[in-house]
């Protein structure tokens, strides 16, 4: 199965290859960021948390989504699902990955990592954080690579496993659940401490996770021999336009909250974001930007006529993932820290080196996912040849 | 092979071991939250400070305090804001005490210069989060401690203190520190390296050997700032600082978020 | 060759890769001469005995810095009996006064690095 990873044409060599570029550039800014410090990013004393952090909040997401193909396949016994879930799998275990990786590329000191194992805090969330993750990593590796290995050789998966899958699905929720926990149980962060953050996390990622794992799919479906088919793609279409609607809910949910009582603690961050505060709106287009893309989103993918055509279908999953990825990879994060406990407003964007570094992480994820989807590329189509 | 990359080396060991038995692992967690940390235990006696307000008006009291904190634990001085390094600083009034300013609050009282440094809360949220105890609640006086070499630098203490009392070294700090001629840092306290946390420390390093802390000594030494900050245990009954709380109208800071703060302030 | 093996010596080269810091060094030992230390003048015995101290001395550096920063101990009680106080700056400097000719010297021939100047200041005259 691992040779597999090998065989495969120009095009996926110059694909890899692109990766690896990226790959070299980020690492380059790392290494400068590792020697100067971290003030090379746009991050400030008011502002601690930034791009790293946001694309790891993102990405938790991306992983925990895997439970929407997981689910339906295994407890629901729905065929449909037969060939996409390894596509799931394999994609959360390239989102935990880059997770982890975005964690570090922010520690001051990423050489004492491990004090986090040696020195077990139990009162602290990051620590629970760091546990489900890794768990949660093993459990889709392990479980994507027998279960794969078993279809290949045509026999069923060997019983160990399925009390495995099992346990993934809950823990898929307690990921994304955890990670909000980060922020919620945060008394000095007014936007963040509200109980509607874990759910609004896990239905911004079961629309944003299925909608890459629909292009995915659809990329894969183009280019190779190998069809996920396209009952599963629509089901999981249907899948992302209603957890969008629960997460557009949840979103009016939390500013009805704050703009009904008026409170300026809760009042602060929406201005913040929506209209800008004492004339800082940094975020203010992007938000607008975001509005947009989600009632748009959330529209046409309601209507059945469009949601079942590729042409739009394809598209349509593209704005889900920017609008979410604006609204947790971007504004959640930031917006948290203004205005700061001592009330200054200070605004942040991302430096060259910090993006640079952050493209650098993203495209090893995806030259793992590049890997790991062709070697699924690979013994599908010499299935289907059989 | 380098000390660091031997101890990151055997740390890494000691990391892939733990991942590869983890449900020890959190049982061993579980052993230390009960044993190990005492969260929740109520600190044995619990260091306090109390700032009066009228007295830290004048601007010379305020800026002896800064300047002897920060001589004596090398704080550097670093010019960007972004990066800049405060372990005791003035704040305005209606940024300290959000609470108790309204919309007639006279302008002089709302942009009064606030002494602000670490409140070493009894229910410290910083430690609550920090993933590695880097730092803790001292169980013997109640100091809220960093362990410099522990941290890890992931910030997780600044996003969960409601109070901005610590800084980031986002550069290396040493450039920073005023020397002497010769080029020796003014005090034999350690800096700190690029990549950790910092904060008041309420001076643990002169309470060891039985003395005030800097900026409190510092203060009473300028004319008329004589008890503008004062210093004591608040499980000493006679203690200056528990007289002063029990006969004055004193406030302390964000005491709604229920972080039980120990800087107290004479309105 | 086939697939598996090009993958599984792939996976070895980057096993080799991946070891360097630990391969790095090996072999190198035995070329220099020892260094000659230069020790402290008006002292003959150092805290604990000689062949202990400079083989784990960073372990009971280690010790001593957990003691300190975190229990607010202060003193430390040698095998001999002896108390001193446990401090990098006060007690060891104060006899092994000369950072350069001693530390340094053979930190240099163990090639090794320890940060701690990054951070303690060197007492003055040393």
């Amino acid at each position: 199965m691992l040779q597999d990873a090998f065989r495969g044409g120009k095009r996926y060599w110059i694909l890899l290859g692109f990766w690896v570029a990226l790959i070299v550039v980020g690492l380059a800014a790392y290494g400068r960021q590792l020697s100067e410090g971290l003030y090379i990013t746009g991050m400030s004393q008011d502002v601690t948390w930034g791009l790293y952090i946001s694309q790891f909040t993102f990405l938790v997401g991306v992983a925990a989504s895997a439970v929407m193909v997981v689910l339906p396949y295994y407890l629901h016994d729905y065929k449909a699902f037969g060939k996409m879930v390894i596509l799931g799998e394999f994609l959360a275990v390239a989102a935990v990955l880059m997770c982890g990786l975005f964690i570090v590329v922010d520690m001051g000191q990423p050489a004492r990592v491990a004090n986090i194992i040696l020195h077990p805090s139990p009162n602290s969330v990051m620590f629970w954080d760091m546990l489900v993750l890794t768990g949660y990593l093993l459990l889709n590796l392990v479980i994507g690579a027998v279960t794969f290995e078993a279809e290949r050789k045509g026999a069923p998966p060997h019983n160990w496993v399925r009390p495995l899958i099992y346990l993934s699905i809950p823990w898929a929720v307690s990921i994304h659940t955890v990670t909000a926990f980060l922020y919620s149980g945060l008394e000095a962060r007014p936007f963040w401490m509200t109980a509607i953050l874990a759910p609004r996390f896990l239905a911004s990622a079961f629309s944003s996770g299925p909608s890459l794992l629909i292009l995915m799919a659809i990329i894969i479906r183009r280019f190779t021999r190998f069809d996920a088919g396209w009952e599963a793609i629509q089901k999981l279409a249907t899948i992302v336009v209603y957890a969008m609607v629960i997460n557009l809910f949840f979103v009016l949910v939390e500013l009805f909250t704050g703009l009904y009582s008026d409170m300026p603690h809760h009042l602060h961050a929406f201005e913040y974001l929506f209209v800008g505060l004492e004339g800082r709106a940094a975020l203010v287009p992007w938000m607008w930007v975001n509005a947009a893309l989600t009632v748009c989103a959330v529209v046409l993918l309601l209507i059945p006529g469009i949601r079942r055509q590729e042409r739009f279908l394809a598209p349509l999953c593209v704005v889900v993932i920017l609008a979410i990825w604006i609204e947790k990879g971007l504004a959640m994060v930031v917006t948290g820290f203004i205005p700061a406990p001592l009330g200054q407003i200070t605004e942040y964007a991302p430096t060259a080196p910090e993006i640079a570094i952050t493209v650098g992480v993203y495209a090893l994820g995806f030259f793992v996912l590049t890997v790991l989807y062709k070697i699924v590329v690979n013994v599908r189509e010499r299935l289907e040849a059989t | 092979m380098s000390e660091d990359r031997r101890t990151f080396l055997k740390e890494v060991g000691f990391a892939a071991l733990g991942l590869g038995c983890g449900f020890p692992l959190v049982r061993a967690a579980f052993a230390e939250a009960q044993h190990g940390t005492n969260q929740d235990a109520e600190p044995s006696s619990q260091w306090a400070m109390v700032v009066d307000l009228e007295k830290c008006l004048n601007g010379e009291v305020r800026a002896a305090c800064v300047e002897a904190c920060h001589r004596e634990h090398n704080v550097p001085e670093i010019p960007e804001a972004d990066d800049e390094i405060a372990w005791i600083w003035d704040e305005e009034y209606k940024h300290v005490f959000p609470d108790q300013v309204h919309e007639h609050t006279p302008a002089e009282l709302q942009e009064m210069p606030v002494l602000v440094l670490c409140n070493h809360c009894t229910n410290p949220p910083c430690v609550r989060v920090c993933p590695t105890q880097a730092t803790w609640k001292r169980e013997s006086d109640g100091l809220v401690m960093m362990d410099q070499h522990r941290c890890i630098g992931c910030r997780y203490c600044m996003a969960a203190c409601p109070y901005g009392s610590r800084s980031f070294n986002w550069r290396d700090p040493r450039a920073y520190v005023r020397t002497d001629e010769s080029g020796q840092p003014l005090s034999d306290f350690p800096t700190r390296t690029k990549g950790v946390v910092e904060k008041c420390n309420f001076c643990a390093e002169r309470l060891r050997d039985g003395r005030q802390p800097a900026c409190v000594e510092a203060a009473n030494a300028v004319p008329g700032g004589e008890g503008a900050l004062t210093f004591g245990s608040l499980a000493e009954p006679d203690s200056d600082v528990v007289r002063i709380l029990g006969e004055k109208h004193t406030i302390s800071r964000r005491v709604n978020l229920g972080t039980g703060p120990n800087v107290y302030y004479v309105v | 060759m086939s697939d598996r093996a090009k993958a599984l010596s792939g996976l070895a080269v980057f096993l080799v890769l991946v070891a360097f810091p630990t391969w790095q060094t090996l072999g190198a030992a035995g070329d220099a001469a020892r260094p000659e230390l230069e020790l402290p003048e008006n002292e003959t015995e150092c805290i604990e005995e000689t062949e202990y101290m400079s083989a784990r001395h960073m372990e009971l550096l280690n010790e001593w810095r957990n003691a300190v920063v975190r229990e607010g101990e202060t003193e430390y009680t040698s095998t001999a009996g002896e108390t001193y106080t446990m401090s990098l700056t006060g007690t060891c400097m104060d006899c092994h006064d000369n950072r350069e000719t001693f530390c340094t010297r053979c930190h240099d021939y163990a090639n090794v690095a320890p940060r701690c100047w990054n951070c303690h200041i060197e007492p003055e005259g040393s």
